[in-house]
């Protein structure tokens, strides 16, 4: 067994949740280029080239890229030969979280009941998802999703027997029902299969993939170029404005399900795609 | 690029079309959810002529005026905003699209909205001069304060005939 203290995965957490909010990833940056420099509309360049500028004054500067600086959502993978020590693993990454929103100067946007909607003061607790896997090695893939997007994302049922071309009209109503205020460019996370409770969070993993890269299933992969071509022809444009532009990438994951089921979860992400991973 | 000095008057206003540039400055109140539900169509400030910023900043670090300052999703303020308009607001800065009521409350009373882009919110903070919080300390990064801006870029999106830039722009470039 190799023992690893819960101190090192909270001050990991507190780091990455700095770095995620401050410094805009090189393939979402690298994209916002490009849509820029492709984009047609006058509007939507304008707006595309404050985003870029912002990045790289958020970067210069260390301050957020945007003042939504996001719930945290941390997917742990963790090696089965690691014994951990000094206290409770969800603990140790909910105090990273405090720290980190604190240190970093990042709003604090949780509440501690849906209802009754008092702020805990400290951004935590994040949402937290342990997977055990073999090795001896800690994985911490953090994203920090800010709540516009967030809201716009959408689950469906199909039937096993429904088509390729009804899963895809559902994943571009999703798009465009959220239209402008999803943060256009988005990115879209598709989850196909699972169940109720796990579509979702294979979207989510879809959204952790870098721009730029396919499924490695090279049917999946023509049809996430396809999605993603549809999507853009949708006219929403950058923040709604109009434009080519109206998402980054579409990443499609599948899992195993059910004869009877057919499930498909879209998660929408704004263009301030804040995520970082590390492994202990 | 247009330039506007807040108050806004219904001459600044009428000069307005969907699409524009313009660059705001003078004195913006932010409001978003909470305050939004506390002060109904009241809210702790003078309303005439005024722009509220739909938005609530992160923390202000030592040394800087204030924190990251980008926009929150407007509609979710649509229930208010025609009672508030009613009562002298005049403008409207957030991001997203707003309801039919609202689209009708901004022809009816001469009034403007305004978009910037959600996740712009480091380069939106050096356009903001001073900051003070004026009411609702008690909401934190949702307490109204008051924002003194010079040149805030923002694009004219709704304007006062009603013309929609949302549905303008994505019908033109819609295939």
């Amino acid at each position: 067994m190799r023992e690893l203290s819960v101190k090192k995965i909270s001050t990991a957490v507190r780091d990455l949740c700095i770095e995620a909010n401050t410094n805009l990833s090189e393939d979402v940056e690298a994209a916002l280029n490009k849509a820029l420099k492709d984009e047609e509309s006058a509007n939507g360049r304008e707006i595309l080239r404050q985003l870029v500028h912002n990045a790289e004054i958020a970067r210069k500067e260390k301050r957020p890229i945007c003042q939504d600086t996001g719930s945290v959502v941390v997917l742990i993978e963790l090696g089965q030969e690691i014994q951990l020590t000094d206290g409770s693993l969800e603990e140790a990454v909910n105090e990273g979280v405090s720290r980190g929103y604190k240190e970093g100067y990042l709003r604090k946007s949780i509440v501690s009941d849906p209802l009754r909607r008092q702020n805990t003061g400290d951004n935590a607790p994040a949402f937290i998802h342990t997977r055990v896997v073999p090795g001896d090695k800690l994985t911490l893939n953090l994203m920090c999703k800010g709540g516009g997007a967030e809201n716009c994302s959408a689950l469906k049922f199909f039937k096993p027997t429904s088509s390729r071309d009804e899963i895809g009209q559902f994943i571009i109503e999703t798009v465009s029902k959220a239209g402008p205020n999803a943060c256009p460019p988005v990115i879209v996370g598709v989850g196909i299969g699972g169940n109720f409770e796990t579509a979702p969070l294979t979207a989510k993993k879809a959204l952790l993939r870098e721009i730029g890269h396919h499924n490695s299933d090279s049917d999946l992969a023509k049809w996430e170029k396809e999605l993603l071509i549809k999507i853009n022809n949708l006219g929403i444009g950058p923040m709604g404005l109009g434009g080519r532009t109206t998402a980054l990438a579409v990443s499609i994951e599948t899992t195993p399900c059910h004869i009877s089921q057919l499930p498909v979860a879209v998660n929408i992400e704004c263009h301030a795609h804040r995520a970082r991973k590390v492994t202990l | 690029m247009i330039k506007l000095t807040t108050p806004l008057t219904e001459e600044m206003i009428a000069g307005l079309k969907a699409g524009d540039e313009v660059l705001i400055s003078g004195k913006i109140y932010t409001a978003r959810d909470a305050a939004h539900k506390k002060f109904g169509s009241q809210p702790p400030f003078d309303l005439k002529g005024q722009i509220i910023y739909y938005a609530s900043p992160t923390p202000t670090k030592p040394g800087e005026v204030i924190g990251s300052i980008g926009p929150t999703t407007s509609s979710r303020m649509d229930a208010f905003a025609p009672d508030l308009m009613a009562a002298g607001l005049k403008g409207m800065i957030g991001k997203g699209s707003r309801s039919p009521e609202v689209i009708e409350a901004i022809k009816k009373n001469k009034a403007v909205y305004f978009t910037v882009p959600g996740g712009a919110a480091a380069l939106y903070a050096k356009q903001v001069k001073s900051a003070k919080v004026v009411a609702y300390p008690e909401l934190l990064s949702e307490a109204v304060y008051e924002l003194e801006i010079v040149d805030f870029p923002a694009t004219v999106t709704i304007d006062s005939t009603g013309s929609n830039l949302f549905e303008i722009g994505r019908q033109k470039y819609a295939k």
